[in-house]
């Protein structure tokens, strides 16, 4: 399976006459961008900011973030979504506005959304800080119930990114970034000494506005299932849940899954990239050990030698990372997990909801507790008072200046579990 | 010049062994057995100033004496820092360097350390007040262990931040916190992979904590003349969240008087952050079921419920918030009498 990325470098964005991108600089027409998403009825409002590196800005609350992206050989891009046909991830060429994103927004409290500053403390911890936002910014119809305002705004997302690089898309690439990867016996073949890595990549997976999609598909009522890794980075996936802003994994990290990204660097020198397990993380106690078993049975059926295994959220999902780390173990397959930690406020609680003594190989992408002071932004784009009713905020966390003493858990991607960022916890 | 007092014992002093054990606290100015060769390894620009004996007999017995006196003698030396011992494996030894190292660190603001084995008793009652370096068990570690207790003075004194404990070189207090990295999470998950397939050691960065395990509390035997509460984690609260328990992360409870309610709805709502509340604001009774056991009380199938509710937002809560609740909310409905509690969560 081959895929070529054809990346155009965003460097700046502005509005325009013309949504196009010129010389790094991508200018979007705000009134055809704004028609396109009230095309749905179910809307209210419909508005579009910018939002830039460095500026002295604040978006909250933010639900998703999406790369632009549209396939160059057939229509759209997420299948599934937006009336996108079905078709195969991971093939072709695909069109990128590399570092712009659109950013989701709007008063949708009340199911774990975050905040992003594009500059000070709270900039370190979010990769949103540094791509060139364009956020939507919507209200509902009154009465709208909540899912249903999650599911229109998440379609809206996807629909922005994808006009965004469509208008774009004859503009010729900076880069072109190539993923090949035969099949799994092509590839043992080729590499019979190496040892065989699997991905089990936990995605919340809990309904009412806690799901994720594979090819439009909501995964929490299917079983584990394969993909190549080329899928994976192709827009099979799309995050549509509301887990605590920290540890979501949004639209735009599955395309930039960097544990995948990491093995095929190694793909054919250090081991053999077998492929994706994308898995549930249930409710309830069967569901997590159907899942966890499924994974270990897709594993050995490859005969895979390792696992790397992501978690999403915390919690309850504690369990399903020791029940896939217990498991691989006992086979006989070694084991990494990745994962953050709630540790309390001062870190001094355990860091998990459940612990196993298999889980031997643990990464941490740091404690969501951990407080961290955010000053006042000049620029707030959203809606700064639900800072009370995100997790990780407070009704005193938003003080009159426009500061906020706030947890970690409220930054957007902050303690992303795929291994994002560089945020790590250690012991003092 | 910075300045350092050093405590030792009686032995190290030069004053006696076991024999010598009650010797009540004295001082001399400059350094005195170990503190040569600590003062050797901290440089040219600290100094030993003084040091502060004592014998870990008369500390261990007449500890509130000792520590008072051992006090006066350091904050008349004027130190920038202060070091005790190290005391190995010694247990009284550990416990006086280490509690007088608290104690300096209180009172004189000052940074202290101390050095003690892993498994000396001082370790656990003293690491989270002052810094403990990891030593060898026996006197034979000396030279090695001043050198590292020297290097972490010197950084103390530096004033600049001690990075991770295990960098900083002493044994960490039990706290989690974030650093930053020189890769990400995936290339560590990676590499950390491969050194494990490769039988070579590595690191794991969260080592597995070992967790409670509460047995089950014998089931009732009458429940017709039973008392029942109802405790939830589900996050229903009075309307307008009175007490203001977090969406998530709680560090407090609620209790709240139930007793002229048959039915949770009009009156509670639910402000949990882990979940769409649609359906637990329409009726908070799908979450803390008080409608139907205020039926189930009617029809006698129970003595009665307690009038009391406990409540909580489950999601994000550290497990020591979580273990404290439980075990006030336990300790209360025990002394309330109540012989059964169903707990919800969400």
């Amino acid at each position: 399976m081959k895929l070529e990325l054809h990346k155009v470098k965003v460097r700046d964005i502005q509005w325009g006459d013309v949504t196009s991108v010129k010389d790094g600089v991508l200018y979007v027409n705000k009134e055809e961008a704004i028609s396109l998403i009230a095309e749905e009825s179910r809307f209210a409002k419909v508005d579009l900011e910018l939002a830039r590196p460095g500026e002295s800005a604040r978006i909250i609350p933010v639900k998703d973030v999406v790369e632009p992206r549209v396939k160059m050989d057939r229509k759209g891009y997420y299948p599934g979504f937006n009336n996108t046909a079905m078709a195969r991830c991971g093939e072709g060429r695909t069109f990128v506005l590399d570092g712009a994103a659109v950013v989701t927004c709007g008063p949708i409290v009340a199911f774990q959304e975050g905040f992003v500053d594009m500059s000070g403390p709270g900039a370190v911890y979010t990769p949103f800080s540094a791509t060139q936002n364009i956020v939507l910014v919507v209200e509902p119809i009154e009465d709208l119930e909540q899912h249903q305002y999650e599911q229109i705004l998440r379609e809206a997302g996807l629909k922005l990114g994808v006009y965004l690089a469509d208008k774009c898309k004859d503009t010729p690439a900076d880069e072109v970034t190539t993923y090949e990867k035969g099949t799994v016996p092509e590839e043992v073949e080729k590499y019979p000494d190496l040892p065989k890595v699997i991905y089990v990549c936990m995605n919340i997976t809990q309904g009412l506005l806690h799901d994720t999609y594979v090819y439009g598909s909501d995964i929490r009522p299917a079983l584990p299932t394969l993909l190549h890794p080329n899928e994976v980075l192709d827009g099979a996936m799309v995050s549509g849940n509301c887990v605590s802003a920290c540890d979501k994994n949004t639209t735009w990290h599955h395309v930039h899954n960097p544990i995948v990204a990491a093995l095929y660097a190694r793909h054919g020198k250090d081991l053999n990239f077998l492929g994706v397990i994308p898995t549930q993380e249930s409710t309830v106690l069967m569901g997590k050990i159907r899942a966890s078993q499924m994974n270990l049975s897709i594993a050995q059926e490859l005969g895979a030698d390792g696992v790397i295994v992501s978690e999403e959220g915390y919690g309850n999902p504690d369990t399903d990372l020791c029940m896939n780390a217990r498991n691989f173990e006992k086979a006989g397959i070694k084991s990494v997990v990745v994962s953050d930690e709630a540790a309390g406020t001062d870190g001094a609680s355990q860091s998990l909801a459940d612990a196993t003594p298999e889980m031997t190989g643990f990464v941490s992408c740091g404690n969501v507790n951990e407080m961290l002071e955010v000053p006042p932004m000049e620029k707030l784009i959203g809606w700064p008072e639900s800072i009370a009713h995100l997790s990780g905020g407070a009704a005193e966390s938003l003080r009159p200046d426009g500061s906020m003493y706030v947890e970690m858990q409220s930054i957007i991607a902050s303690t992303a579990e795929i291994g994002f960022n560089k945020v790590g916890c250690e012991w003092i | 010049m910075k300045r350092v007092v050093h405590y030792i014992n009686q032995f190290y002093a030069g004053i006696g062994g076991e024999d010598k054990a009650d010797q009540t606290p004295l001082c001399e100015a400059g350094f005195k057995g170990p503190g040569l060769g600590l003062n050797k390894e901290l440089g040219a620009d600290v100094e030993v100033v003084g040091t502060v004996i004592c014998g870990d007999g008369y500390y261990g017995e007449h500890t509130d004496e000792a520590r008072a006196a051992c006090l006066k003698m350091v904050a008349d030396f004027q130190p920038d820092i202060f070091i005790a011992g190290p005391a190995f494996n010694a247990g009284r030894y550990g416990f006086a360097c280490g509690d007088i190292a608290a104690t300096v660190a209180a009172e004189l603001k000052i940074p202290t350390l101390t050095g003690m084995y892993i498994e000396n008793p001082g370790v656990e009652l003293y690491s989270k007040k002052t810094y403990i370096v990891p030593c060898a068990d026996s006197a034979r570690g000396m030279p090695k262990n001043l050198k590292s207790m020297a290097a972490l003075a010197l950084k103390l004194l530096s004033g600049e931040a001690l990075g991770p404990a295990r960098e900083a070189g002493y044994i960490h207090r039990g706290i989690r916190k974030n650093f930053i990295h020189e890769l990400n999470g995936a290339e560590r998950a990676v590499q950390m992979l491969l050194k494990k397939l490769k039988g070579e050691e590595f690191r794991t960065e969260y080592e597995m904590p070992k967790f409670n395990k509460i047995p089950p509390a014998a089931p009732v035997t009458d429940l017709k003349h039973a008392t029942i509460a109802l405790v939830s984690s589900g996050g229903i609260v009075p309307m307008g969240n009175p007490d203001h328990i977090r969406v998530s992360s709680a560090e407090s409870y609620g209790k709240y008087d139930i007793s002229s309610l048959t039915d949770m709805k009009g009156t509670y709502e639910s402000v949990h952050g882990g979940y769409d509340r649609t359906y637990a604001n329409a009726d908070p009774d799908v979450v803390v079921p008080l409608d139907i056991m205020c039926e189930l009380e009617k029809e006698g199938v129970f003595g009665k419920i307690y009038p009391y509710f406990y409540t909580t937002t489950g999601t994000g809560t550290a497990v020591a918030f979580a273990e404290k609740f439980g075990k006030e909310i336990g300790a209360d409905l025990r002394n309330a009498g109540v012989d059964a509690a169903i707990l919800t969560s969400t």
